[in-house]
């Protein structure tokens, strides 16, 4: 059984009139043990709001979550409070979401003291340096402020904080979107170490579908309040079945100046989540749609020939043309292998190791 | 080459040491210059710390405190912005150079809609006098960065959006006021890849209509390759490296360069789980470091040369480096093609592969 379920998750903002935002709006998705599973789609799709009605941050206005055999949306709040130790979260902006006048270890120590955990002072600056170090740092950092800390140092105390309380769960909001490429790839690796140690299963919220396709064992796209393909990672790159994931992988800038594109590969702007589309919701921006896409509501189904646990909501997922991935410029791999191999530049042993 | 519309001349911008002595400052931008033409997009990269947004700041004079430009000069056209009256320079903000921040939740105001924030913004800049008209300039300001339904949007407070739609107001609101120079300050990472497309695509067709010059200072090598027309690399407050975009791909010539290239996920093999990534630290305090301050890190540091002072090299017309291996001291004076990397416009591509 997967460690979360979620099913049919619908969180509504009313706002005013009488109308609401559909921000969330039936989201059904697993994630095992162990497991990272990507959460990508245009922005204000709905992806920071799915984390955190997860974790019961926000309201949910219907659907179920379980986790680990408890439904969620239905504990009491002293239950909840010992289930939230399990299910942790690092939010989207490392430069808001650690108090400034706080040192860094009374951040990392703050979730230990909420649960009572730990006997004393001595015995939580110990935990503090543990966790510190188990993120990269010197245990000694605790003593200083956030300002002194670059972007993806903060990042780290984020992390460190989310695993105080020995989560079997993160949600991770976009934790390297404001990090430099060198930095984003060490706090990807750090989280796979985390993950092979302790056996931690991750939502993993981000943009960078070059980056995700390494960090992500299966990917979820997400339109509009809800999901319109999941896929093993390798798949879904390789095989996309839903037009708006072709969309999305089109857009990925390429890092080659001699193949440069003119136009936006999706132009137009999202319907609002007040007044969706009949139907389809990608509909209005769909290359493929045809008249059925107005009038039914395409399911989430599993596509022909796909791998297991391939699904995709489409009308047309299994007779779309075939797929050609815009390759990666293939001269950036070479140089890579060459430089790496050749000078020693870039290694790959973990950070703080 | 055009002729520069806004030039950066051996800017230096520095902070009081931390527990230092009153008077000892430590300089995190450290003799910078860089040009850029009208119509020009010029990308700014390096690592995060290595003083691109205090770069773009000294040009509006918002350096924060305690931090100061020591040293340098910054001409917009004709004028020496750095010795411009505090009034003049104010209407230099926001009007003919337009800034969007890094964090656009800090530089929003909480307390009133996003309409009224663009509103005020091009009352102040562009003289349109009625609330009315301004705000209409604002709903299609919104309508231009891609916002859905941009009048009920316009009624609404930055925390009722989401991350990437806040920074689209940042953009909106920069963009309203027509500037003849744009600092954009990683304007997308917030952003899914589609909406970042057309943002970039916009700020293209602003460039071409309009002449605006745009500084773009991010980390996504991608955005680089797409949109710059040259490239300014940093490292530890100093220019290592200029080029133009071809050429900083296909050709690196700085060691760092060559690192940042190979640390893209995109160099990774498939099904890599462990991505490569630039060894070690940069130092804390640069200045401490002799010589080249990425040598501590470098793997083609010569030791006893590289601890002395850096040469400038122009390794062909617009291409500089600041390295020891290009200099007169190297021990073997490096084929070009050697020592920077592989022309990799010779490599095959092949269609479909993304191994
Ligand atoms: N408190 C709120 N009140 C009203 N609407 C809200 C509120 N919070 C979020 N929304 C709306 O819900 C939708 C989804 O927002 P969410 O932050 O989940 O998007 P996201 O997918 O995380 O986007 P991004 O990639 O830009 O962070 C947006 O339309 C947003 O405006
Ligand atoms: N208020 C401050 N006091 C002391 N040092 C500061 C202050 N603000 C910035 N710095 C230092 O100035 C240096 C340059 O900062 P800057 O913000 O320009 O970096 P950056 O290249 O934009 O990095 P990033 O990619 O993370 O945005 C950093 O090392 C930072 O620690
Ligand atoms: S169902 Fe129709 S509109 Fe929706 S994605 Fe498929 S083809 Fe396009
Ligand atoms: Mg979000
Ligand atoms: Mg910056």
């Amino acid at each position: 059984m997967p460690l979360l379920t979620v099913e049919d998750l619908k969180i509504h903002f009313p706002i005013g009139h009488g109308q609401v935002v559909r921000a969330v709006d039936g989201v059904s998705l697993t994630v095992e043990k162990g497991e990272t599973l990507g959460l990508v789609g245009e922005s204000g799709c709905g992806k920071s709001t799915t984390g955190r009605g997860i974790l019961r941050l926000l309201p949910a206005t219907s659907g179920r979550v379980h986790f680990d055999g408890a439904d969620v949306l239905a504990l009491s709040g002293e239950e909840m409070r010992r289930l939230r130790r399990r299910m942790q979260m690092v939010f989207q902006d490392p430069f808001a979401s650690l108090s400034p006048r706080l040192t860094i270890g009374q951040i990392v120590a703050e979730p230990l003291e909420i649960h009572g955990i730990g006997s004393g002072k001595a015995e939580r600056e110990k935990r503090v340096g543990e966790l510190l170090e188990s993120v990269g740092l010197p245990a000694l950092v605790a003593r200083r402020y956030p300002h002194e800390f670059s972007g993806g140092q903060r990042q780290r105390i984020g992390i460190a904080r989310a695993l105080a309380l020995d989560p079997a769960f993160i949600v991770l909001d976009e934790p390297v979107s404001a990090l430099d490429i060198s930095v984003r790839a060490q706090v990807v690796n750090l989280l796979a170490d985390l993950q092979a140690e302790r056996g931690i299963a991750y939502l993993f919220v981000g943009h960078d579908l070059s980056l995700i396709r390494h960090a992500a064992h299966r990917i979820a796209v997400m339109y509009l309040g809800r999901i319109v393909e999941i896929a093993p990672s390798h798949e879904l790159y390789e095989n996309p079945r839903h037009p708006y994931t072709r969309s999305l992988l089109e857009a990925v800038p390429v890092p080659d100046p001699t193949r440069r594109r003119e136009r936006a590969p999706l132009e137009g702007d999202p319907p609002s989540p007040v007044n969706l589309p009949s139907g389809c919701r990608f509909r209005t921006r769909c290359a493929f749609a045809q008249e059925i896409c107005a009038r039914k509501d395409p399911p989430l189904l599993p596509v022909e020939n796909g791998a297991p646990g391939h699904v995709s909501a489409c009308h047309f997922a299994n007779t779309l043309p075939m797929w050609t991935a815009p390759h990666a410029a293939a001269s950036v791999t070479a140089l890579a292998e060459e430089v790496m191999a050749e000078e020693g530049l870039t290694e790959s042993t973990p950070p703080g190791k | 080459m055009p002729e520069p519309f806004l030039s950066i001349d051996n800017l230096a911008v520095a902070f009081p040491s931390r527990g230092g002595k009153k008077r000892d400052l430590t300089r995190v931008v450290d003799g910078v210059s860089l040009t850029l033409a009208k119509g020009e997009t010029v990308g700014v990269v390096g690592e995060s710390g290595s003083g691109k947004s205090m770069t773009a700041l000294s040009a509006l004079r918002l350096v924060p405190e305690p931090g100061r430009v020591v040293q340098g000069t910054i001409r917009l056209g004709d004028t020496d912005l750095l010795a411009l009256p505090e009034k003049a320079m104010r209407s230099v903000r926001g009007g003919r150079i337009a800034m969007i921040f890094q964090d656009p939740m800090t530089s929003l105001n909480p307390v009133f809609t996003v309409g009224e924030q663009i509103a005020e913004a091009v009352r102040v800049h562009r003289g349109i006098q009625s609330r009315a008209d301004a705000f209409d300039e604002a709903v299609a300001a919104l309508k231009q960065v891609h916002i859905t339904l941009p009048e009920r949007r316009a009624r609404q407070y930055p925390f009722e959006l989401s991350g990437g739609m806040r920074q689209r107001v940042m953009i909106a609101m920069a963009l309203s006021c027509r500037p003849e120079i744009l600092l954009a300050d990683e304007p997308t990472t917030a952003l899914d890849v589609t909406v970042q497309a057309q943002i970039l695509a916009l700020m293209g067709e602003l460039r071409r209509e309009t002449g605006m010059g745009v500084l773009l200072i991010t980390h996504d090598l991608g955005v680089v390759a797409e949109t710059c027309d040259r490239v300014v690399v940093l490292y530890a407050g100093q220019v290592m490296e200029t080029t133009d975009a071809r050429t900083l791909f296909a050709k690196p010539a700085h060691p760092y360069t060559q690192g940042l290239l190979a640390s893209l996920p995109e160099s990774a093999p498939e099904g890599a789980t462990r991505l490569p990534f630039i060894a070690g630290h940069p130092p804390a305090n640069a200045q401490a470091v002799t010589g080249c301050p990425f040598r501590t890190r470098c793997p083609k540091v010569v030791p006893g040369l590289c601890e002395k002072p850096l040469p400038t090299i122009t390794l062909a017309p617009g291409h500089v480096v600041r390295c020891h291996l290009y200099g007169e001291g190297s021990p073997s004076p490096p084929e070009r093609s050697r020592a920077g990397a592989p022309d990799r416009r010779e490599s095959p591509v092949q269609p479909g592969g993304t191994a």
